[in-house]
């Protein structure tokens, strides 16, 4: 077997090994708060009574493990069961919130990944200078202040005062996509803003690296143009560092959004799974759970991969 | 002047001088806009109702955990979805009387046990199904039968045996109960076909408005349905919109994304009373914030600690800091004036350090710490108000401790099981079902262990009570019993505080719950 594809098998398998863990974990720990979901979804009017027949509705008093092996032998079907609170299919409500997650991720990706790989490269290139100063302080200062401050002002100044943009970003199905994009447009900004410098330090730092090294000074005596340098000699062989960070950022914008989703009202995981956790609602808690460890587990994977895809000697190991 | 301000105001009236044109000329008269304003408004009110447009509702109090089935409503968005799409029997009026909805009338027999409704007779769903007296009798099955899980299971214990009988519906009652009345108005009990024994989360009712797109934790839109029998419900759709986030709330209702909010945060109100397109509604309700001690636990079972505590509140200051004004000083007992037959003779309890101090030595306490359990959760500025209770209970000498619980399972695991604990009650319409609900010994929700046998038997000589007098008398006694010996502490009593569009015409103060008792969608009409 080439070894590429007995690396790519061996860590999917490793993957699935990782999300069955997960699953476990998040089922252990759910049932270890306080509480269930009977007695969340009644609240301050739960009684004896309403609470025994909620329970025995919702299949609460099995024994956990027995619900469990239920829900892993649904999942190996397909089947991610019902919601205990509302009764929904979990599949379908989970389908359109993961929809509108990745869908504000792609373009919070779209948008930062290139413009940080960019502002890494001119860094590099005015290293030390105003430009490379400028570039760093900007990012920095925008890392450092929380989201949802940075979420608030630009609510405030430019929806409330300018008009500009809506401050909710409630998509639905009924609208175009000229709508949504507009709709996302602010959380968009705020997310390439906390992202960004991550991203870019990263870039800066591990080209910087390579420009050390002997060939990349060949390349300056052949005469070649500075970015040319960067972009044809430098890049290529600083590149594991950065698709790493850059997966780490994706991850991040998939599954660690929740505060984003509050500040502009978006219909993502985030907000739904948060729900569900506070109603003790496990099977809807593991199927967002073990979706998010696929997404973490996967994009990490994508990273090692192309790490080793870019490095020769790890390509061809002898 | 007038002259010329009247002959404006029926040209409102007739629909010919728009709002800007009226103030406009108003301004040209030397009228101040206020009362321009005012006057316009009853100009508009005077025209009548207009029908159309899409109004928008910006909610707090919904999750993606929320079903459309009204046994389970607990929070304001389900609430307000079951005020759109459905109706109850009856439905308690602003002025506090009872308004046929469902039912066209409501008769007792004369010991108060038996009650019967006759039903609106032409009624459709929105299935296409007519209503019957059956569906009547098989909704309120399923919120009291064994297996029920409603929420209004508490305030169904009461009935012996219902009937339904052509186009009648018959409840006897176990004991006579002078408000059965009030009990059915109650938000759960909407009326589903077959009692929405099949399909409980259907959304289908009576209600002016139908069920378009139900997605939990987001949004749920609701179009005008034809065929609903009254005169109510005058926008063309209406869309529920979950905004859990106070700031994003204000910004939304702001930028004139949604025309109302509820739960405006007393701090940002007075500011955004301000903006010249809305209105921020104060309404004085029956909630109330309270810290609640287990009458039976030590050190809570001595009475004299019992009121060290509540000599040692500052109420006024509470109002002032936790409420910013918007509400009103409790005195310990449940019941205000916005309760029919509320004595306002009860004197007021005061704070004193003194007499906190003298009731706190007279008790014996030993000096160990006394703990209170608190979480925002509770109501919001729990935290802060238990902060400003021990500082001035520590002036009196009672060593008062807090301890923060996480939100995050409060109602299951602190509220109605720890001793000493914030609160919060949402009230009822009624002194009577308050008092049951909460105070009766046998209550499942007695979160004060208040087991007084004379206060039991007082709720029921009121109940069967008809002469409103000697009922007005009963609760006064009643009242004055809870306030001296029992385990709630109230400071306060807090406001509805929504904010609503100037677009919007036709609100009223209502006290019977936020958003005009969640009548909007039916009074409330685009000017």
């Amino acid at each position: 077997m080439h070894p590429i594809i007995k690396l790519v098998s061996q860590r999917i398998a490793l993957g699935l090994l990782l999300l069955f863990g997960a699953s476990a974990l998040i089922f252990g720990l759910t049932e270890a708060l306080p509480g269930d979901a009977a007695q969340a979804v009644l609240g301050q009017s739960a009684t004896p009574e309403a609470l025994a027949n909620l329970r025995e509705e919702m299949g609460l008093n099995r024994l956990a493990l027995t619900r469990y092996a239920e829900w892993l032998t649904g999942i190996l079907h397909g089947d991610l069961g019902t919601s205990l609170t509302n009764g929904l299919d979990i599949a379908e409500s989970v389908g359109s919130r993961l929809g509108n997650t990745l869908f504000l991720a792609f373009w919070a990706a779209l948008v930062s990944v290139p413009l940080a790989i960019f502002l890494g490269l001119l860094a590099v290139r005015y290293r030390n200078r105003w430009p490379d100063k400028l570039i760093s302080a900007v990012t920095l200062t925008t890392i450092s202040i929380p989201e949802f401050l940075i979420g608030y002002v630009l609510v405030y100044f430019v929806a409330v005062k300018l008009g500009m943009f809506s401050p909710l970003a409630m998509i639905n199905d009924s609208m175009s996509f000229w709508q949504k994009l507009n709709a996302i447009a602010l959380p968009v900004i705020v997310l390439t803003m906390v992202v960004l410098a991550h991203m870019m330090r990263m870039t800066r730092a591990a080209i910087l690296n390579v420009m050390q090294s002997a060939y990349v000074e060949t390349a300056e005596l052949k005469g070649l143009s500075n970015f040319k340098v960067i972009w044809r000699h430098a890049f290529p062989n600083a590149i594991a560092p950065i698709v790493n960070v850059v997966m780490l950022n994706l991850a991040y914008l998939v599954v660690g959004v929740v505060v984003v989703e509050v500040v502009f009202v978006y219909p993502g995981m985030g907000q739904y799974l948060v729900d569900h956790v506070t109603k003790r609602d496990v099977p809807v808690v593991l199927a967002c759970g073990v979706i998010f460890a696929a997404i973490y587990i996967g994009l990490n994977m994508v990273a090692d991969i192309v790490a080793i895809l870019a490095n020769p000697r790890l390509r061809h190991p002898k | 002047m007038n002259d010329q301000l009247t002959h404006m105001a029926s040209q409102v009236t007739a629909g010919k001088l728009t709002r800007r044109e009226f103030m406009g000329k108003a301004a040209a008269l030397g009228v101040s806009a206020a009362m321009a304003s005012t006057i316009f408004a009853d100009a508009a009110r005077a025209a009548g109702p207009k029908k159309g447009g899409d109004l928008k509702l910006g909610l707090q109090g919904g999750e993606s955990t929320n079903s459309l089935d009204p046994a389970t409503y607990a929070s304001s968005v389900p609430y307000m979805n079951g005020r759109h799409f459905g109706d109850t029997l009856v439905e308690v009026a602003a002025d506090g009387t009872i308004e046929p909805r469902l039912a066209e009338s409501v008769e007792g027999s004369s010991d108060g046990k038996v009650w019967t409704f006759k039903l609106r007779q032409g009624v459709e769903f929105h299935n296409g199904k007519t209503m019957t007296s059956e569906d009547v009798l098989k909704t309120m099955q399923r919120h009291s039968n064994e297996d029920s899980k409603s929420g209004a299971l508490g305030i169904m214990k009461g009935i012996a045996s219902m009937k339904a009988d052509g186009e009648y519906f018959q409840v006897t009652l176990n004991e006579s109960n002078a408000d059965l009345p009030y009990l059915m108005a109650d938000y759960h009990l909407i009326i589903q076909p077959d009692g929405g024994m099949d399909n409980p989360a259907a959304g289908i009712g009576t209600g002016p408005y139908k069920l378009e797109v139900d997605e939990p934790g987001v949004r749920h839109l609701f179009s005008k349905f034809e065929n609903h029998w009254s005169d109510y419900g005058h926008f063309d759709s209406v869309e529920n919109v979950v905004i859990n986030d106070s700031t994003a709330r204000t910004a939304a209702l702001q930028s004139g994304q949604v025309h109302m909010a509820n739960r405006i945060e007393p701090k940002v109100a007075d500011l955004l009373g301000r903006a010249p397109t809305l209105t921020v509604q104060s309404t004085p309700g029956r909630g109330h914030y309270v810290f609640i001690m287990h009458c039976d636990t030590a050190p809570f079972d001595s009475n004299e600690l019992r009121l060290a505590l509540k000599y040692a509140i500052n109420r006024e200051e509470l109002v002032e800091k936790v409420l910013r004004g918007y509400g009103s000083i409790g005195n310990d007992m449940p019941i205000n004036a916005a309760y029919p037959l509320f004595d306002e003779t009860i004197p007021q309890r005061e704070f004193s350090i003194d007499k906190a101090a003298e009731h706190y030595k007279k008790s014996g306490h030993d000096g160990s710490p006394i703990i209170l359990r608190v979480a925002d959760a509770a109501f919001p500025g729990a935290v802060d108000a238990a902060a400003l209770f021990q500082q001035t209970a520590q002036q009196a000498g009672i060593p008062l401790e807090i301890k923060r619980e996480p939100n995050d399972g409060y109602w299951s695991e602190v509220w109605n099981v720890q001793p000493f604990c914030a609160s919060y009650w949402g009230g009822r319409p009624v002194q009577d079902q308050m008092y049951a609900t909460a105070y009766l010994s046998t209550a499942d929700w007695n979160d004060t262990r208040f087991k007084v046998k004379e206060f039991d038997d007082l709720l029921f000589a009121a109940r069967a009570e008809l002469d409103p007098a000697k009922r007005k008398a009963i609760y006064s006694q009643m009242g004055m019993m809870v306030r001296d010996q029992g385990g709630l502490i109230c400071p306060m009593f807090n406001d509805f505080v929504d904010a609503v569009s100037n677009q919007l015409d036709g609100w009223e103060t209502d006290p019977n719950g936020e958003l005009m008792n969640g009548q909007v969608s039916r009074k409330m009409w685009f000017a």
